[in-house]
């Protein structure tokens, strides 16, 4: 008897979880006023992913450690566009010179405006309540 | 004097352990890719020929080869050798084997190539997944089809093993739907996708790797029933609660609708009752140990125990979000992503690699080959120990460094990375000293046993088993 009662457990759970995978994948990942996936967009991600530039950078705190989260760097009051655009063209140290024509260097910058569209990270004066968890409506855009 | 093999396994059943062999060299190999990381780390301008973002895949798929390997080929070998349920089909299980490496090969040519796919974890060219969608089905089919063979109620290792291959499929599917434009057009339905994927995925392989450590230690311990037991079954079920819905605790910050977050914080709560059971359980596992401290793989599994209570504890604080917003994105994660890699499955890997070895060679292993395991077995963990807690150091300094610019906070963490860097050459040599004993032992099974009975065979000799 104890055979049916795990498999339907394990029924009631595998319903469950693809309910949550579908809710997940659209109004738990919702996104006001999403900017729009152009093609210029599109080539920035294939070159972002080409150079493996996750080895190294994070988008909100997610990915590598050898240099800096990239989700807001191309509004962040101290870097930008042209800051983007230098790192780029010049590498440093840290990062190698990829060689990138300007066209790819466009792409990826549109590619990075269009990630940082999408939130703040770290999110601006986070509000930590008493039973540990926290409010992070300053990190949605779009609100 | 050299082991010699007491118990040899039979032909057919060898290619488990081909693929345990293959995993042990693939983790040397990461080891060596690691270390040199850790000092691309500090000091980038070191070997220009090998960029840090050629080193880190390596070093990542190599790894994580090393627990497929271990895990898959401990399940092809325990099948037909321990629990008497030969392979529904051995030739499967070769052209797995076959397709496993020679991916793996072109893999690595792509890296070195430098042809990434630039994901996390799968960081090889998209079209590369493919084949290893192949060799899964194959290990699922070929797997789903021998234990329902076995018509008793299934021990809890059988669900662990067939859950863990279920839900990495499952996963694995869900890792490549940004190459559908509605999960990319959303770059917060992206990330958080791409998150979820890779935190049940983390989950589906330690089912593998759990379900190994169960049975490894059903046998050490003469007693299967520990393995059907009410109690071992809700711990399975309260695990895999954990990988379905505890996955968004990697990825609070990212701005999803908040009950997602307060969920995943609920379900991460649930493990205070493992942490609870284990610390419950502590005198029973001093007993068990006294009992079997002469063994090679008992050793290893009293290590992945402590590990597994260290790591716990990590993981509690870090999944309450008031904790995790100084944690997140910081060398924290690398410490837990390290201490339940190699803390928790390479440990209890290596025990079933000895475990395999130990009834294989009836326990005779040469005085040289007892020391330099036990040495490489101590220096690894101190090692690991030291880099765990300078990795704890270099997170917490990042995560409460706010002002100033990412090179100051670099520059004010840089004793903890040396440490780091430190300990973890260390921590290779441990394993390799442990991994020269292994690999040798286990290519004596692999190969000359082999090459011993063909010779039998041609005496007209009949083979062993």
């Amino acid at each position: 008897m104890a055979l049916p009662i795990r498999r339907r457990i394990m029924a009631l759970y595998c319903t469950a979880f693809a309910a949550y995978s579908i809710y997940v994948y659209t109004d738990g990942t919702h996104l006001a006023n999403t900017p729009p996936l152009s093609a210029k967009v599109q080539e920035g991600l294939r070159l972002f992913q080409a150079k493996n530039c996750v080895a190294c950078h994070q988008f909100y705190g997610l990915g590598g450690y050898m240099g800096p989260d990239l989700t807001n760097v191309a509004s962040a009051p101290d870097k930008g566009v042209e800051h983007i655009r230098a790192m780029l063209k010049y590498g440093t140290t840290r990062m190698p010179n990829f060689g990138l024509t300007s066209t790819q260097i466009d792409a990826l910058v549109a590619f990075l405006k269009f990630v940082d569209a999408s939130g703040r990270y770290p999110p601006a004066q986070p509000k930590i309540k008493w039973y540990g968890t926290v409010d992070y409506t300053s990190a949605r855009t779009g609100e | 004097m050299e082991p010699s093999i007491t118990h040899p396994p039979e032909p057919a059943n060898r290619i488990g352990l081909r693929f345990v062999l293959l995993g042990m060299l693939a983790l040397a190999v990461s080891m060596m890719f690691g270390a040199l990381a850790a000092f691309k780390f500090l000091y980038p301008e070191l070997l220009q020929m090998l960029p840090f973002h050629k080193i880190r895949p390596i070093h990542v798929s190599l790894a994580v080869a090393w627990i497929f390997l271990a895990a898959v080929g401990g399940i092809y070998y325990y099948l037909p050798n321990a629990a008497r349920l030969p392979l529904h089909s051995t030739r499967a299980a070769a052209v797995h084997f076959w397709l496993f490496l020679v991916t793996g090969l072109v893999i690595l040519a792509a890296y070195a190539l430098g042809q990434f796919g630039g994901r996390e974890y799968f960081q090889f060219p998209a079209i590369l997944a493919l084949p290893i969608f192949a060799s899964w089905i194959l290990f699922g089919v070929n797997y789903f089809r021998t234990v329902t063979r076995d018509r008793r109620p299934w021990p809890v290792y059988y669900w662990m093993w067939g859950t863990g291959i279920v839900f990495f499929f499952v996963t694995f599917t869900e890792a490549y739907l940004w190459l559908i434009p509605f999960f990319r057009e959303n770059m917060v339905r992206e990330v958080t996708v791409q998150w979820k994927a890779y935190g049940a995925l983390v989950g589906s392989w330690n089912m593998m790797v759990y379900g190994t450590a169960i049975f490894v230690m059903c046998r050490i311990g003469g007693d299967d029933q520990m393995a059907r037991s009410k109690l071992v079954f809700a711990l399975f079920f309260l695990g895999l609660f954990n990988l379905m819905f505890g996955w968004a605790h990697h990825a609070y910050p990212i701005p999803t609708v908040p009950w997602i977050r307060h969920f995943a914080y609920f379900v991460s709560m649930t493990e205070l009752l493992i942490l609870g059971k284990i610390i419950w359980d502590w005198r029973g596992s001093l007993a068990t140990y006294r009992r079997h401290h002469h063994r090679q793989a008992f050793r290893f599994m009293i290590a992945a125990d402590f590990w597994v209570f260290v790591n716990l504890i990590l993981a509690l604080i870090i999944s309450v979000p008031a904790a995790n917003l100084f944690t997140h994105g910081t060398h924290v994660t690398v410490a837990h992503a390290m201490g339940t890699t190699i803390g928790i499955n390479t440990m209890i890997l290596l025990a079933s690699v000895f475990f395999i070895l130990e009834e294989a060679y009836g326990r005779r292993f040469s005085p040289a080959h007892v020391a330099v395991t036990r040495s490489g077995f101590w220096i690894a963990n101190s090692c690991l120990l030291v880099v765990f807690v300078s990795l704890l150091g270099a997170g917490l300094g990042r995560g409460t460094y706010i002002e100033g610019t990412f090179q100051e906070m670099m520059a004010l963490i840089e004793p903890y990375l040396i440490v780091f860097a430190g300990a973890g050459v260390g921590l290779a040599i441990g394993l390799w000293m442990v991994l020269a004993c292994a690999i040798q032992l286990m290519t004596g099974l692999v190969f000359t046993s082999a090459t011993t009975e063909a010779r039998g065979l041609a005496r007209g000799e009949k083979p062993a088993g």
